[in-house]
């Protein structure tokens, strides 16, 4: 008969965003230990709350199938006297073995005949492999942050401190540095009992519920989505859709009742983001709004526990937000005390990165930046001007009291400072827009200097981390650089700027050398930025769902123009749907085989014999065509003209001998070759394309 | 509850439990943490258990006793458990309990804080702990301290005595806090929070504290090496309070401020080694006490 097997973790209040991770790894590490061990189940399912990860296992087998197991014995000659009785060597070895005579048999090794016993291994029952693997799956749950406590071997995010372990309605021990293996758990913290006995397995769910846990963290949270909506409903108003502050909250609770208290209509006055930050980030309280997303004067949080004494805490979550907002209302006041443009010699007292200087540095970086891709992009004098105001104000807000204090609100302060102190609203969107987009999916900036000082920003980040030799490796990223480049790449595929990657490396280098007097390996950084981001392109386009060798073909080619390469490899996938290609291919993966070899493109026409010459000549017809095509960014009619040169190139490879001994004619035969490679790889790399 | 019975209960709660009572360390910190009943006692195998009342003073939070919240010098109420029971968060509950706080008619929960000290090298992960939304309390389980990793984890508990206060006594100014039912919190400190913030603020002599600041780290350097563990760390939290004059004075740059906590941390650093070198030498006197 199957068997049902529930293991609870009891913790002190495990940090919410661990949670969800822990779960993964406490399901996977028990899959992983079954698998290994053969054992077949149904399904194993995981729970949560604050205090407890617990995990079900469904339909288990009782114990691992036996096994079947060949032993070597000693010599037949051995084992055997004359009158074919075992002797006493071979009593022995069945003594040993704990078997008897049926299960010996004779078989040769090695041209010599041996005894061997046949033997059964017991598989080992669903209880031994739990005993003994529970310790494992729970010590192999990581936490990004982990401790030890009590003198115990042991790191947990927080201290286990009572653990279920439950083969139906048999407790299944196991040591875990001492802590209590049984089945006696604890209900909600104050509502509960603190000595729950789960007789079996089945009982678990309900009996916790009975003690103020709903252990299910989807019910839980379906509890407090359509609770805080209700309430919301009958002030007349919604809450916003907010699946990250939704986890957190369910994750902090282990019986939701939703809430519902009062704003003072004094604080509503101030721009939102100054009231919702303070609820959302400090008290994980959701904001209530009306049908126009104007701010109503309710917030709504979720108690852990139920409607008993509610007026008391809602009264004293009312206080506590007040004492916030108070403190929110004041910074707000003293900011706009003075233009945000006073806020910039401030920046000297903020450091960007030790190395780099302070944020007053990276201001007089992002706006020599900014200006300098303005003239590239030649976005008008009006324009310009206002870059040059944003450049120089974009990181004014980070010394106001409001963003020291709420981090998260840098450039929409600015934004709301910047309109306050009179400057035009282009200026002050920029200042906002720098940092989009903040996360994958974002919005993107909606204006040109927006786009400009972001690019800038993020640019000058990346190359100055990168001339100090932090890159993002692996996993670390602690800069964000590769969501930094990404944002770059985004907003100049969204505007269609023509702009020009190696270009805007290199000036960003450049302003540290200026700026900061920075010293570094420039040809060397430079040459890793750029790889960086050819990386990132790659999987940007593999993501938007490009085949992977066309991506390859066209960043084969140079990576300049990001929007470019979008319209590359789109026309060549197009240009790819064409009839014989394969031989086409073929002959242009002969050209790029052997052109990597070559000294140089230089071609003497003396030493060309006439097949050669043949391929040569047709070359030269088609290369201001080819030319011609290329600037207009006609990539497709570019390479129709291109591969007229498959003939010629295949008559050429007929005819001629490209790897002979005479130096002088190998070299100007690879030349030619070159030559047709590097007017290939201006459009993509053809050689690269996997053909079906 | 006025005031002083808060702290009386909360001292004699935790007395009752085996924490010795101790006074306030007589020289100016920032927080309780820095006492050395609490910074050197974490350190090493033997057992400790106390409670004092700590008042903290931060010169960057004065102002000028204005501000309903910040103040110069705020109470800590300091408990230290080593080893941390397992019972720790009962004991705690039961604290609030005892000075009137029933978690039945509230809201309280245990929200991540992970704590860090960097000019003590010390951290150690924990919760603030809520009461209907507002922070009265910080608990840290201590995994390192002196940049030395605790051998026994230490549980700290830090009780905001000020907030607490006001949510009993259902004022939102602190100087409205009853200290006893004659005098108010205003009374006793509004005065000093005025005359420190123009001190910290205005008129704290630069030039004189960074001499200062020099002349207590010089005066550690001497005397350690003599195994004077305990005057060592006066002076280090000498160095420690003078920094944060200074900082809140605004004289000291960016990079300057790495560099002083840097140096303050350094100090700490070796002030730990040589206290857990000298319990060694002393045998560990406490361990032997153990069970008593």
């Amino acid at each position: 008969m199957s068997k049902k097997y529930l293991l609870e973790i009891g913790v002190e209040e495990l940090p919410a965003r661990f949670i969800g991770d822990a779960l993964d790894q406490l399901k996977e590490n028990t899959m992983n230990i079954l698998a290994e061990e053969r054992i077949k189940y149904e399904k194993v399912s995981a729970y949560s709350t604050p205090r407890r990860l617990t995990m079900i296992i469904e339909g288990l087998d009782e114990r691992q199938e036996d096994m079947e197991e060949i032993v070597k014995g000693p010599a037949k000659k051995i084992a055997f006297d004359e009158e074919e009785k075992p002797t006493k060597a071979l009593l022995g070895f069945m003594r040993g073995q704990g078997i008897d005579i049926s299960s010996i048999y004779v078989d040769e090794h090695n041209g010599v005949d041996y005894v061997f016993a046949r033997k059964t291994k017991k598989g080992k029952t669903i209880e031994e492999i739990l005993s003994e693997n529970m310790p494992k799956v729970i010590r192999g749950i990581n936490f990004p942050k982990s401790m030890k406590w009590g003198g115990k071997n042991l790191r947990f995010a927080r201290p286990i401190r009572w653990i279920v372990s439950l083969l139906d309605d048999k407790v299944i021990p196991f040591d875990l540095e001492g802590i209590q293996v049984s089945n006696i758990t604890k209900g909600h913290r104050f509502l509960g009992s603190n000595h729950i006995v789960v007789e079996k397995v089945d009982d678990y769910v309900e009996i916790l519920r009975e003690n103020f846990v709903i252990v299910d963290q989807e019910e839980r949270k379906e509890i407090i989505k359509y609770g805080s909506e209700k309430l919301a409903k009958e002030r007349g108003g919604n809450i916003q859709k907010d699946e990250k502050l939704l986890d957190e909250v369910t994750n902090i609770v282990e019986y939701p009742t939703p809430i519902i208290g009062r704003i003072k209509e004094e604080y509503l006055s101030l721009p939102p983001d100054v009231v919702i930050t303070p609820m959302k980030e400090h008290l994980r309280f959701f904001p209530v709004f009306d049908d126009k997303n104007r701010l109503l004067p309710y917030f709504i949080t979720v108690r852990n526990g139920n409607k008993d004494f509610i007026e008391t805490v809602i009264k004293g979550n009312e206080k506590v937000l007040g004492a916030r907002l108070e403190d929110a209302k004041f910074f707000y006041l003293e900011d706009i005390e003075k233009p945000l443009e006073s806020y910039v010699e401030e920046l000297h007292k903020i450091v960007f990165q030790e190395k780099l200087g302070t944020m007053y540095d990276k201001t007089k970086r992002i706006q020599k930046l900014a200006m300098k891709i303005g003239e590239y992009l030649e976005v008008g004098e009006e324009t310009e001007r206002n870059i040059e105001r944003a450049g120089y104000l974009s990181k004014a807000d980070l010394t106001t009291k409001m963003v020291t204090e709420f981090t998260e609100l840098q450039g929409k302060m600015g934004m709301e400072y910047a309109r306050h102190s009179g400057e035009n609203e282009i200026v002050s969107l920029a200042i906002f827009e720098q940092y989009l987009p903040r996360f994958s999916g974002d919005d993107l900036p909606t204006t040109t200097a927006g786009s400009v000082l972001s690019i800038a920003d993020k640019m000058d980040s990346i190359a100055g981390l990168f001339a100090i030799g932090i890159h993002p490796t692996g996993s670390q990223d602690p800069f964000g650089l590769r969501r930094q480049a990404l944002g770059v790449i985004n907003i100049i595929i969204d505007k269609k700027l023509n702009i020009s990657i190696k270009e805007l490396i290199e000036t960003a280098l450049y302003i540290y050398v200026e700026v900061n007097g920075l010293a570094f390996d420039y040809d060397k950084v430079k040459e890793e930025i750029e790889e960086f981001f050819r990386g990132r392109i790659r999987s940007m386009f593999i993501d938007m769902g490009i085949r992977y060798d066309i991506v390859d073909a066209v960043l084969a080619s140079n990576i300049d123009d990001i929007y470019d390469m979008k319209i590359r490899a789109n026309k060549l996938y197009e240009w790819l749907k064409k009839e014989g290609l394969t031989e086409i291919l073929t002959a242009f993966n002969r050209v790029a085989n052997l052109a990597e070899k070559a000294v140089s493109d230089e071609v003497q026409r003396d030493l060309l014999s006439e097949d050669e010459f043949d391929l040569f000549e047709a070359f030269n017809n088609i290369e201001e065509k080819i030319d011609n095509f290329i600037s207009k960014k006609e990539y497709d009619k570019a390479l129709d003209n291109l591969v007229t040169l498959k003939d010629p190139i295949d008559n050429f490879f007929d005819k001629v001998m490209v790897m002979v001994e005479d130096e002088k004619i190998r070299n100007n035969r690879l030349g030619l070759l070159r030559k047709i490679y590097n007017m290939m790889i201006r459009i993509c790399d053809l050689s690269k394309i996997v053909n079906k | 509850m006025y005031f002083q019975d808060l702290m009386l209960k909360l001292l004699d709660y935790w007395g009752n439990k085996g924490c010795i009572i101790l006074e306030p360390y007589d020289i100016e910190k920032g927080a309780g943490t820095m006492s050395p009943y609490t910074f050197l006692k974490a350190l090493g195998p033997e057992p400790w258990k106390v409670v004092y009342v700590e008042p903290s003073r931060r010169p960057a939070d004065a102002r000028y006793g204005e501000n309903p919240h910040r103040v110069y010098q705020h109470h800590q109420l300091q408990v230290i458990l080593k080893p941390s029971p397992d019972d720790i968060q009962d004991l705690y509950l039961d604290s609030l309990k005892a000075i009137g706080i029933d978690p039945l008619k509230h809201d309280i929960r245990f929200v991540e804080d992970n704590w860090e000290a960097p000019t003590l090298g010390a951290w150690g992960l924990g919760w603030e702990v809520w009461l209907d939304g507002m922070e009265i309390t910080q608990f840290t389980y201590f995994q390192q301290v002196g940049s030395i990793n605790c051998e026994i984890e230490s549980a700290e508990l830090t009780y905001g005595l000020e907030r607490i206060a006001m949510y009993l006594q259902d004022v939102d100014n602190i100087f409205d806090i009853k200290w006893n039912k004659d005098i108010t919190y205003g009374d006793i400190f509004k005065k000093a929070e005025y005359e420190h913030s123009v001190y910290s603020f205005e008129k704290a002599d630069i030039d004189t504290l960074k001499g200062l600041f020099n002349t207590y780290e010089e005066e550690v350097k001497k005397i350690l090496d003599d195994g004077l563990v305990l005057p060592s760390y006066d002076y280090v939290l000498k160095c420690s309070h003078t920094f944060n004059i200074l900082d809140a004075r605004g004289a000291v740059s960016v990079s300057e401020r790495t560099n002083y906590i840097g140096r303050v941390r350094q100090l700490a650093r070796l002030v730990a080694a040589k206290y857990l070198e000298q319990r060694e030498e002393m045998d560990y006197p406490l361990l032997k006490r153990e069970g008593q």
